[in-house]
């Protein structure tokens, strides 16, 4: 860490900082560390922690670019920072031949969360999208709609996990919901929210209010709910593939009954938008190392990177060709239903002021049991327009 | 403080202009001139933030949109005035403050009393006493934390059989319970020694003849402590409510993320400025909270200026 602090290059080896969350499966680490090495002393990768939680992340990065710190070469991001990032003018964007090899083979849902009015900001590192986990030992088949999610629930006594709490997650939620109900949320500088966005509240309440809901669904993250699902208290769960290798470890009975279906939809027969997420790697506008940073960013991402990523951590690749690869199907068995989830996915609103937007949206739709589902669409499309002028006290 | 000892030098030169030496003149200069450091750190470290602050209040300044800085007017002050969320945060920090310095001043008074009366081991009663005030607001705050959230195995919930984690967003009396606690156990210390500079000055020989008189402990305490300790009270009352009703550490602490039921107008003022980067509306939050708090100073000082009066017309 102490790396970070020195910042220059020693003896023409230039230090290329990257500030990521803590990856715990090490995969990261690793990647860095080939990358030093394939570099042939070109430049020498420092790995710097960021929290686990998004938000957190976010603010820790925001405060150090907007301050305009040099020691940001490369920053893991989320990939719904990219159009805020690339506004205020705190990543570079990439040059034209490396951002075509970027662009080469990468699939284009996670392509499109790393463009900022048709230019690439970023080279997309790992994807990410949620399925609906259920014991096979316990439910023969899982309903494919919400409503018929909640009833199976109900009879089952058992309990959907999902994230509640007023943050990020409960917004990637609200999202799929209404893109899934053929709606959208903001588009450019307008707010489009309409029926969709009816239907999202009525399902979230809907499920907050019944038995269906976990009782601390208003304080549930991803890791609320993966440890409620290992427990074994709960016989389904929405989340993202992590919790595979992980039951994998830390419940070993349960993992042997994991099974996954697709996102759940709105209307039986029509496939759901399920949410699209994972990191992008974005160069510092204030890097002293722009064409050190480029490489390395890419290199962070390159196949061989990706696999171990999605192998040891679980984290999906944006790399098309890595889905047909047999030692990650073996690992990944729902890779493909992943790579078609990927191709129909629901992003999030590309808006410079998506930070606003989603606090916005969090704050109308958590805790999910007070939602005001009665003129809920009018009070939220008055917020989010407040929100695009930065006129929203949140 | 160095602000007023300026301005009063020369108010009180100018009352006797003829009395002006050229001593005096010198005194003056000297006076001045000691001055200065204290002067000019004190606009550097308070008098230009604050301008600033207000500056920026008056802005749409959002550190996302570089480009985009205009002069906004009061625009950011009507946002914030009539955005429901303000005032509901108003509403809890006025319930924290209010409760926990009212319990402060009951449990603050007995414990002066008791280091008053104590006869022996003094020192230790009143070094125990303060070992909370001693603890950092953060390790207090998450000590309290660790011992009452379910999430993280507290003991405390598991003493008392709670089915649920007192500490979810869910449970807002459990939430404000926890923080006032927090706070009264942090911060009672503080008040005690206050109120024991006040009950020192109450002459012995007061008690005593009231005692001949027949008066009980409990009419003495009402008739001849509390009145006489009036200034010392108001002044420990004022101290605890500004710095409550600025509380920030105890509430981000144990809160742990974003818990819209027990958000304070501090808490609210960061998320504007340190999470949003929105400079302007941050701003205007934070002017606002400046002078509630400088209402709340002036009305201290407004009774308690009156109670000194009271105190002197009676005599």
């Amino acid at each position: 860490m102490w790396l970070a602090a020195c910042g220059g290059s020693s003896g023409g080896r230039a230090n290329i900082n990257v500030w990521v969350f803590n990856e715990p499966s090490g995969s990261f680490k690793n990647a860095a560390k080939r990358c030093t090495q394939q570099s042939d002393g070109k430049y020498k990768i420092s790995l710097n922690a960021l929290s686990n939680q998004a938000d957190q992340q976010r603010q820790s990065l925001v405060r150090r670019l907007a301050a305009k710190d040099s020691s940001i070469d490369i920053a893991g991001m989320d990939v719904v920072w990219t159009a805020e990032f690339a506004a205020a003018g705190w990543i570079k964007e990439w040059p034209t031949d490396i951002a075509n090899q970027v662009k080469q083979g990468t699939l284009p849902g996670p392509l499109t969360t790393a463009t900022y009015n048709g230019k690439l900001y970023a080279a997309p590192a790992n994807s990410n999208t949620q399925l609906l986990w259920y014991r096979k030992d316990k439910v023969d088949k899982p309903a494919d709609t919400w409503s018929g999610l909640i009833d199976q629930a109900k009879q089952l006594k058992t309990h959907i996990e999902i994230q509640g709490a007023q943050y990020e997650g409960v917004v990637v939620w609200f999202n799929s919901l209404v893109q899934s109900a053929g709606g959208t949320i903001v588009k450019g500088d307008q707010v489009t929210l309409g029926s969709g966005g009816q239907k999202a509240a009525d399902i979230i309440s809907e499920l907050a209010h019944s038995s269906a809901a976990d009782p601390s669904l208003a304080s549930q993250h991803e890791d609320e709910n993966r440890l409620a699902f290992e427990a074994g208290t709960a016989f389904f769960q929405i989340n993202y593939p992590f919790i595979y290798p992980s039951a994998k470890d830390s419940a070993p009975k349960i993992f042997k009954q994991i099974a996954w279906a697709p996102y759940p939809g709105i209307n039986a027969g029509e496939p759901a938008k399920a949410p699209i997420g994972g990191i992008n790697w974005g160069v510092g506008a204030y890097t002293k190392h722009p064409q050190e940073a480029f490489e390395a960013a890419a290199c962070m991402r390159n196949s061989e990177n990706e696999k171990e990523a999605a192998i040891k951590g679980g984290l999906p690749p944006t790399l098309e060709s890595l889905y047909s690869d047999p030692e990650l199907k073996k690992a990944y068995p729902f890779a493909d239903l992943i790579k078609k989830q990927l191709a129909n996915a629901a992003v999030r609103p590309v808006t410079p002021a998506y930070a606003d937007v989603s606090l916005a949206i969090a704050k109308a739709v958590s805790p999910p049991s007070s939602i005001k589902t009665d003129g809920f669409v009018n009070a939220l499309r008055g917020t989010l327009k407040d929100a695009l002028d930065s006129q929203a006290l949140l | 403080m160095s602000a007023t000892s300026v301005a009063e030098a020369p108010a009180r030169s100018g009352r006797a202009p003829k009395s002006e030496t050229d001593r005096s003149k010198a005194e003056r200069k000297l006076a001045w001139m000691l001055c200065a450091p204290a002067v000019i750190v004190m606009v550097a470290v308070t008098a230009y933030p604050i301008v600033y602050a207000f500056y920026l209040s008056l802005l749409r300044a959002d550190l996302r949109f570089p480009d985009d800085r205009t002069w906004n007017g009061l625009n950011n002050y009507g946002t914030v005035l009539s955005s429901s969320l303000w005032w509901s945060d108003v509403w809890h920090t006025v319930i924290i403050t209010v409760i926990s310095v009212a319990i402060e001043l009951v449990l603050g008074m007995l414990l002066a009393i008791t280091m008053h009366r104590a006869l022996f081991g003094r020192g230790l009663v009143r070094t125990a006493a303060l070992i909370p005030y001693g603890i950092v607001t953060v390790v207090a705050a998450f000590a309290w934390r660790f011992a009452w959230s379910s999430a993280v195995g507290g003991f405390v919930p598991k003493a008392l059989g709670f089915s649920y984690d007192p500490l979810d967003p869910t449970h807002p009396f459990w939430n404000y319970f926890v923080v006032i606690a927090t706070e009264v156990w942090k911060t009672t210390p503080f008040m005690a020694l206050l109120l024991l500079a006040g009950l020192t000055l109450v002459p012995e020989e007061l008690h005593e003849a009231a005692r001949v008189d027949g008066a009980s402990a409990w009419q003495r305490f009402w008739r001849i402590t509390v009145p006489l300790m009036k200034p010392a009270i108001l002044v420990a009352l004022l101290f605890r409510t500004l710095d409550a009703f600025r509380i920030f550490d105890s509430v981000f602490i144990i809160s742990n993320g974003p818990n819209p039921k027990l958000e304070t107008v501090s808490i609210l003022g960061y998320n504007q400025l340190l999470n949003r980067l929105n400079l302007g509306l941050g701003s205007a939050v934070s002017v606002l909270i400046f002078l509630m708090v400088a209402v709340i100073a002036f009305l201290f000082v407004k009774g308690f200026g009156t109670s000194l009066a009271q105190q002197r017309g009676e005599k």
